[in-house]
């Protein structure tokens, strides 16, 4: 057999374990200190777009909330940029849009939120729109790799029906385990988002 | 020229710890049944969020003074270091390094962290690092202690450090534990063992490294970590976008 390729490996991925706080949100942990809790303005007050808020539960596979998970979105801005330099267009992008969240689940009730805006469509290959979307991304005790999906909203229904991603997904019924359903509560707008890590509702989770 | 601007390497799953592995009790109930849905690249993966170096401070690095509050932590001064590569060897500057570890007797500080081992008033136990041009980071720390945790009767973590990296796009994501060289108590661990290659646990391991000890202060642990790769655009056949 020839030698193999000069490539290096991935390092592996381990846990984030239980106290995974005290590294990403150190104010969860209980830490008083300098060091402020980073990912906590995806989209700030100058940047143009719908007020959403994104909130939801991580569910294990007997249903029990997982009170110890850390979530981190990354979006586009309502104009569908990335304030990234590898988006063509990322001068353009929103003044005070950061595009990357993180959020803890609550450890009495299980619920995490995120304040932001809503994204606008970005573009996806061969130049077809992808529909509006947020990517998360969960670690938790338990989870030995990080789970990537996607947040899609449930009132994009003629965009959802295009985007190239959820036509991946050959059991049609599962593409609703990526949708955030849109309630209005007391004049905000609030998207509600499950994320059911196993069982019967599992969300489809992305191979990226 | 070549660019390399194309989709991230795939990722070997069969390097990583699979979800499911029982010995490892927590991942029975919170490990996704269904395959990963391959999706391949798109901008969204792509790209990812950027770091500034307002996000962190000097002293966010040195987690022997980030809590001091009279007087050092008790316990073995150390060095960590090393660079952030990706998986063709180059260096990944500007991205975001977290860490967090338990104390010199293996104590959290953290709300849900019961253990009777005592806190150290001294030792907060979470750093930040953006690496520099050449990949390279450095944290000065405390060794932290082994400690017992619920899973079989009577497992114990070996010593460790936790690392969050994030690489240039969402794609490359990753956290991941580091372990010191030594440790007789790696090979008896759950969560180690939940990886099934030993060339791939041996990642994981730091080096001790004498050249990058300070002399009558710290010694040194070297851990180089590796980020997934990124093809190279030879043929433009379908362009993204526009
Ligand atoms: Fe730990």
């Amino acid at each position: 057999m020839p030698p193999p390729l000069p490539y290096l490996k991935e390092t592996p991925s381990q846990t984030a374990g239980p106290y995974v706080h005290i590294g990403l949100a150190p104010s969860v942990a209980g830490l008083s200190g300098a060091m402020g809790d980073l990912g906590q303005d995806i989209a700030g007050p100058e940047a143009p777009g719908e007020r959403i808020t994104v909130e939801g539960m991580v569910l294990d596979g007997t249903g029990a909330p997982v009170r110890d998970a850390v979530i981190e979105a990354w979006q586009a801005d309502a104009a569908g940029i990335y304030p990234h330099p590898e988006d063509p267009r990322h001068a353009e992008a929103a003044p005070g849009f950061r595009g990357w969240g993180r959020a803890c689940t609550d450890f009495e009730t299980g619920i995490w939120t995120f304040e932001t805006v809503k994204p606008g469509p970005v573009p996806g290959p061969d130049g077809a729109l992808q529909a509006p979307h947020v990517n998360l991304w969960i670690v938790a005790r338990g989870i030995n790799l990080g789970l990537a999906t996607r947040l899609y909203f449930s009132d994009e229904g003629e965009a959802n029906r295009d985007d190239p991603v959820l036509g991946l997904i050959d059991q049609t019924h599962r593409r609703d385990t990526l949708m955030a359903r849109r309630e209005d509560r007391d004049g905000a707008v609030v998207y509600r988002f499950d994320i059911h890590l196993q069982g019967e509702h599992e969300t489809v989770f992305l191979e990226i | 020229m070549t660019r390399r601007d194309g989709p991230f390497f795939a990722r070997d799953r069969q390097w990583h710890p699979p979800a499911l592995a029982p010995a490892y009790r927590s991942s029975v109930a919170r490990s996704p049944r269904w395959p990963a849905l391959s999706i391949g690249q798109t901008r969204s993966e792509i790209t990812g969020p950027v770091f500034r170096p307002d996000d962190v401070a000097a002293i966010d690095r040195d987690l022997i003074l980030n809590h001091a509050r009279d007087g050092e932590p008790v316990g073995e001064r150390i060095v960590v270091h090393g660079r952030v590569l990706d998986e063709e060897a180059r260096p990944v500057p500007n991205t975001l390094v977290e860490i967090w570890q338990a104390n010199a007797g293996g104590r959290y500080r953290h709300r849900n962290d019961g253990y009777l081992a005592a806190l150290d008033p001294n030792f907060g136990g979470c750093g930040r690092a953006l690496t520099d041009a050449e990949g390279r980071y450095h944290f000065r720390t405390i060794k932290p202690g082994a400690y017992p945790w619920r899973n079989g009767g009577n497992d114990w973590r070996p010593a460790h450090i936790h690392f969050s990296v994030f690489g240039t796009g969402w794609a490359q994501r990753l956290v991941t534990q580091m372990y010191f060289e030594g440790d007789p108590l790696i090979p008896r661990c759950p969560i180690v063992n939940a990886i099934p290659d030993p060339e791939a646990v041996d990642r994981l391991v730091a080096r001790l490294d004498m050249n990058a000890a300070i002399p009558f202060d710290c010694l040194a642990y070297r851990f180089d970590i590796v980020l997934r790769g990124r093809r190279a655009t030879f043929f433009e056949t379908r362009p993204e976008g526009t």
